[in-house]
C-alpha cells in the first residue's frame, strides 16, 4: 500500500492541522467561541453533513459522484414526517422508513450507473430532482415537523440530538458510524473492491470480479447514509420544508475533498472526510462568533475548498515529478 | 565532419552527469558527446537512464553534478524553453500535437505573430518553406488530425527544425511508423546530417540503428558503458553491452508436449463481430501461439474465451465438459486467466500495492466473513514474489513504481495465486526490456512444464516461434491455419497471416 497510505496520512495530518489552527484562530479572534453552547453547535451541525459526507466518500472513491444525497435526505425526512403526523405511525417505524427511502434512492442510483450505464453525474442529478419533486408531491408541499424535547415522543431528540445531561448524542452515533465505515473500507472485501474499482475498474472486472456489483454497493451506502442523515437532520431542525435540500450535497462533497479524497477515485478515507466536515463546521461557527453574516460563511467555505484541492494537486504533482525518471 | 563545430571536437558534451531522485540513483556520472553532422544512437534497457539524460539536456531536470558543454561553452538550461531557444529540440515518442489545429498553427504555436492579431498567411508560407526543405508534401492548412501518424511525426520534425535547431533528439521515432514512412524519416535525417545538425537517436530497433546512425552510446543502470562506431560493431555485441549478461536464446526445435496429452480447452465455432468461427484445442502443458497481423482478431478471440466481450455463437469446453462463459467471473471460475496486452489499463490497479493486485482474482480465498486477512495476503504475495522473482522492495510497494517487466510478473502472480490451468498471455513482452523478456519466457516455459496450458498471442514472430509448441494463424478474424512448431517459420506464418479466407 506504500505511498498511497503515506499520502493519505499526510493529507489527513495536514487537514487535521488546519482544523486545529482554524479552531485556535477563532478561539482568539471570535467572541464566545470556546464555550459549551458553541461547541455543541459545532457538533450538532456536523451530524447530518457528517453522515452525508461519509456516505458519498464511498462513491467518490469509486471515481463516481452522488449529487442526490441532499434532496434524498430531505425526501426521506418528509416521508418520515408524513407517516408520523398524517398517518399517525409510531415514530420508530418512521425512522426505519427514512432509512429505507434513502437506501432505495441509493439502490436506484447504483442501478442507473452500473446496470443502465448512465454517467454518475447525470444519474444522480436526475435523482436529485426526482427526490425533491417526490418529497413535495407526497406532502402536498406542506412542511412536516418532528417532536422537540418539549413534546410527546421527546425521546427522539433525546436519543438523536442531546441527552438529558446535554450530552451530544449525535456525536456518539456519528463516531460509531465512522468506526464502522472505516472498518468496511479498510478491512473488508467490499472496501478493497471499492478502492480497486476507483483505481482501475476494467482491471478488476478482468480479474473475474463482478466489479459493477461492488460499485453499486457504494451508491447504496451513500443512499443509506442519506437516510440516516435524515434522522439527525429531523432531530436538529424539527421542521422539514419540501423543496429544500439542494446544496447539502455540495457541502458534503466539499468536506470529502477537503479531507483528501480524490475526485478521480482510488484514493480517500472516511477519517479525512470527518475532519473536513469539522473544518467546515468550525469555519461556519467561527465566522458567526466574529459577527460576520451568513454570506461570508459561504464565501470562505468556497475559499477553503479551492485551497484544499489546490494543495492536493500541488502535492500530487510533486510526487509524480519525483517518481518520473 | 561538417562545419559548425567551433572550439573542440564536439558540438555537445555532457560530462559526469549525476542525478538522484529520492534515493534512486538514476544517473551515475554519465557522459555522452555528439559531433555536428552525426547521428548518435543512445541505447539501453528501459530504466537505463536514456530519458533522464535527455531530460537534463532539454532543461526538464537539472543535474546534481556534472557539466554540459554546448559549442564548447558551459551551459545550464533551467527550462525546456531555454534549451529550445539555444537550438536543442526533441521529437517526442508520443506526439505533442494539437489535433484540431492546422499543421502551420501547430508548428508555430507560441510564435504566431508579433502583434495582437494572427498572421495565418505568414506561418503558412513559412511552414510550406520548411516542408520544401524537407522534401515532403504536406499542406500547412490541413488539420493535424487528418494526417497519418507518419506525417504527424514529420510535422514534429518540421517544428524542431523551425527553431533552427543545432541538436535534434528523436525519441523512438519509428515506433508507430510504416516502412515507407520510416524511409522518408531516414531521408530527412540524412539531409539534416548533411546540413550539420547533430542528432541523438533513441531506439530499441537494432536494424534501424545499424542503418542510420554513425556511433552508438550504450547506457546501463544509469551508467555509461561505452561508445562504438556503428560500422565496426555487431548488433549482438551492442545487445551484450546493453544487458551485460547472456540472453536466453534457445529456440524450440520440437513440441515438448507429450504425445496424447489431454485436451484442456476446446473451442468450437467461436464468433463475434470481429471473430469468424474459430475452433481449436489446447492440450495440457502446451504453449499454443496465436499469430497474425494487427486486427487479425487474436485479442478479440482471447477476450471471447475469457467472457470479456459478447459472443454471437460458439461453445467452450473445459476438460471435455461444456461450460457457460458469459463474463470474466465465469471464465475465472473455470480456471482461465487472461493477461491483457495493455497491463496498465486492463491488468493492474497501478495505484494499489503489489499484494492487493496479486490477490485481486482470488480475494474470496483470503477473506472470512467479509473481512480480509492481510497477514495471509502478504504471506501468499511474498511467496509468489519470490517464486517468480518480482523485483520489488516489498509487497506493499505501489505497482506504479515497478518496471514494466515486474508489473507483468505481478499480473502473472495474480493468475498463479488464482491457480488457473489455462493462461492466455496477450503480448506478454510488449514494452518490456530484453533482460526481463527472457525471464518472462523462462517463466512461461516453467509453467507449461508444470502442466499449465498457455495461449500466447504475440506480434513478434521470432518470439512466437521460440516459445510455441504449435502455432495457430489468423487473418481478418478467421482461422487460416495451424502448424506444428517443426514446420513453423516466419515465411510460412506470414503467408497464412495474409491469406484472406
Amino acid at each position: 500500500m506504500g505511498d498511497r497510505v503515506k499520502k493519505i496520512q499526510l493529507q489527513k495530518l495536514l487537514a487535521f492541522g488546519s482544523l486545529v489552527i482554524l479552531y485556535l484562530f477563532f478561539a482568539y479572534a471570535g467572541r464566545n467561541f470556546v464555550t459549551v453552547p458553541t461547541t455543541l453547535n459545532i457538533l450538532a451541525q456536523s451530524y447530518f453533513v457528517g453522515f452525508l459526507a461519509i456516505g458519498v466518500t464511498f462513491v467518490i472513491i469509486t471515481g463516481g459522484i452522488d449529487l442526490s444525497i441532499g434532496t434524498v435526505m430531505i425526501c426521506s425526512a418528509l416521508v418520515g414526517g408524513e407517516l408520523y403526523r398524517i398517518h399517525d405511525m409510531p415514530l420508530w417505524i418512521c425512522i426505519i422508513a427514512m432509512i429505507l427511502v434513502g437506501t432505495t434512492f441509493g439502490l436506484f442510483n447504483g442501478v442507473m450507473v452500473t446496470k443502465v450505464g448512465l454517467p454518475p453525474f447525470i444519474a444522480t442529478l436526475g435523482t436529485m430532482m426526482v427526490s425533491m419533486g417526490l418529497g413535495s408531491i407526497i406532502t402536498n408541499v406542506q412542511s412536516r415537523t418532528f417532536p422537540t424535547i418539549l413534546e410527546a415522543d421527546a425521546w427522539f431528540a433525546r436519543v438523536f440530538l442531546r441527552s438529558e445531561g446535554n450530552f451530544p448524542m449525535g456525536a456518539v452515533f456519528l463516531g460509531s458510524y465512522l468506526i464502522i465505515t472505516f472498518i468496511i473500507l479498510n478491512k473488508t472485501k467490499l472496501g478493497r473492491y471499492i478502492y480497486a474499482v476507483g483505481s482501475n475498474e476494467e482491471a478488476v472486472r478482468l480479474s473475474g470480479v463482478n466489479a459493477s456489483n461492488w460499485k453499486l454497493a457504494a451508491y447504496v451506502i451513500s443512499g443509506l447514509s442519506a437516510g440516516i442523515a435524515a434522522i439527525f437532520f429531523s432531530a436538529a431542525y424539527t421542521v422539514i420544508v419540501p423543496g429544500t435540500g439542494q446544496g447539502f450535497e455540495l457541502s458534503a462533497i466539499a468536506a470529502v475533498v477537503i479531507g483528501g479524497t480524490s475526485l478521480s477515485g482510488g484514493v480517500g478515507s472516511v477519517t479525512g472526510t470527518i475532519i473536513g466536515v469539522f473544518i467546515m463546521s468550525v469555519l461556519t461557527n467561527g465566522l458567526v462568533s466574529m459577527g460576520l453574516p451568513a454570506p461570508y460563511q459561504v464565501f470562505f467555505t468556497g475559499v477553503v475548498v479551492i485551497v484544499a484541492v489546490f494543495m492536493d494537486i500541488q502535492r500530487t504533482k510533486k510526487a509524480n515529478q519525483v517518481k518520473r525518471k | 565532419m561538417a562545419e559548425g563545430t567551433v572550439r573542440g571536437e564536439f558540438l555537445l558534451e555532457m560530462n559526469g552527469i549525476d542525478k538522484r531522485f529520492q534515493g534512486v540513483h538514476a544517473l551515475k556520472r554519465c557522459s555522452i558527446n555528439l559531433r555536428a553532422g552525426e547521428v548518435l544512437a543512445l541505447v539501453g534497457e528501459n530504466g537505463a537512464g536514456k530519458s533522464t539524460m535527455m531530460k537534463i539536456l532539454t532543461g526538464i531536470h537539472s543535474p546534481d553534478e556534472g557539466e554540459i558543454l554546448f559549442y564548447g561553452q558551459k551551459v545550464d538550461f533551467k527550462t525546456p524553453k531555454a534549451a529550445q531557444d539555444a537550438g536543442i529540440s526533441i521529437v517526442h515518442q508520443e506526439l505533442n500535437l494539437m489535433n484540431h489545429l492546422t499543421v502551420a498553427q501547430n508548428i508555430f504555436i507560441g510564435r504566431e505573430s508579433k502583434g495582437f492579431f494572427l498572421d495565418e498567411k505568414s506561418i503558412n508560407q513559412k511552414s510550406a518553406a520548411l516542408f520544401e526543405r524537407l522534401g515532403v508534401k504536406i499542406d500547412p492548412q490541413e488539420k493535424v488530425q487528418n494526417l497519418t501518424v507518419g506525417k504527424q511525426q514529420i510535422v514534429e520534425i518540421a517544428k524542431a527544425i523551425s527553431y533552427d535547431s543545432k541538436i535534434i533528439i528523436f525519441d523512438e521515432p519509428t515506433a508507430t511508423l510504416t516502412d515507407a514512412e520510416i524511409d522518408v524519416l531516414f531521408e530527412i535525417i540524412a539531409e539534416l546530417r548533411d546540413k550539420g545538425v547533430g542528432m541523438i537517436y533513441i531506439s530499441h530497433r537494432m536494424d534501424e540503428i545499424k542503418r542510420i546512425t554513425d556511433r552508438i552510446t550504450v547506457l546501463r543502470d544509469g551508467e555509461f558503458i561505452g561508445t562504438k562506431n556503428t560500422a565496426q560493431i555487431e548488433i549482438g555485441e551492442v545487445i551484450q553491452m546493453m544487458i551485460g549478461r547472456v540472453t536466453y536464446e534457445e529456440p524450440k526445435q520440437a513440441s515438448t508436449v507429450p504425445e496424447g496429452a489431454p485436451v484442456v480447452l476446446r473451442v468450437e465455432n467461436l464468433s463475434s463481430v470481429d471473430v469468424k468461427g474459430i475452433s481449436f484445442e489446447l492440450h495440457k502443458g502446451e504453449i499454443l501461439g496465436f499469430a497474425g497481423l494487427m486486427g487479425a482478431g487474436r485479442t478479440e478471440t482471447a477476450r471471447l474465451i475469457f467472457g470479456a466481450d459478447k459472443r454471437w455463437s460458439g461453445d467452450i469446453f473445459i476438460n471435455g465438459k461444456k461450460v457457460e462463459i458469459n463474463s470474466p467471473a465465469d471464465a475465472v471460475r473455470n480456471g482461465i486467466g487472461y493477461l491483457s496486452e495493455d497491463r496498465k489499463r486492463f491488468g493492474l490497479a497501478v495505484g494499489m500495492s503489489v499484494s492487493a493486485n496479486a490477490v485481486m482474482a482470488s480475494l474470496d480465498n483470503y477473506t472470512s466473513g467479509g473481512f480480509i486477512n492481510d497477514t495471509k495476503i502478504r504471506a501468499v504475495s511474498k511467496e509468489y514474489v519470490e517464486k517468480i522473482n518480482v523485483k520489488t522492495p516489498s509487497v506493499g510497494q505501489t505497482v506504479k513504481n515497478l518496471s514494466g517487466g515486474n508489473q507483468q510478473k505481478v499480473v502473472i502472480a495474480k493468475w498463479l495465486i488464482r491457480n488457473c490451468d489455462v493462461l492466455i498471455f496477450d503480448e506478454p513482452t510488449r514494452g518490456i526490456d530484453v533482460g526481463a523478456k527472457s525471464e518472462i519466457y523462462k517463466l512461461m516455459n516453467a509453467l507449461a512444464e508444470n502442466g499449465k496450458s498457455i495461449i500466447m498471442i504475440s506480434s513478434e514472430l521470432p518470439e512466437l516461434i521460440r516459445m510455441s509448441d504449435r502455432i495457430l494463424v489468423m487473418c481478418e478474424g478467421a482461422h487460416t491455419g495451424t502448424m506444428p512448431i517443426e514446420e513453423a517459420d516466419q515465411h510460412a506464418i506470414m503467408t497464412l497471416a495474409t491469406q484472406k479466407s
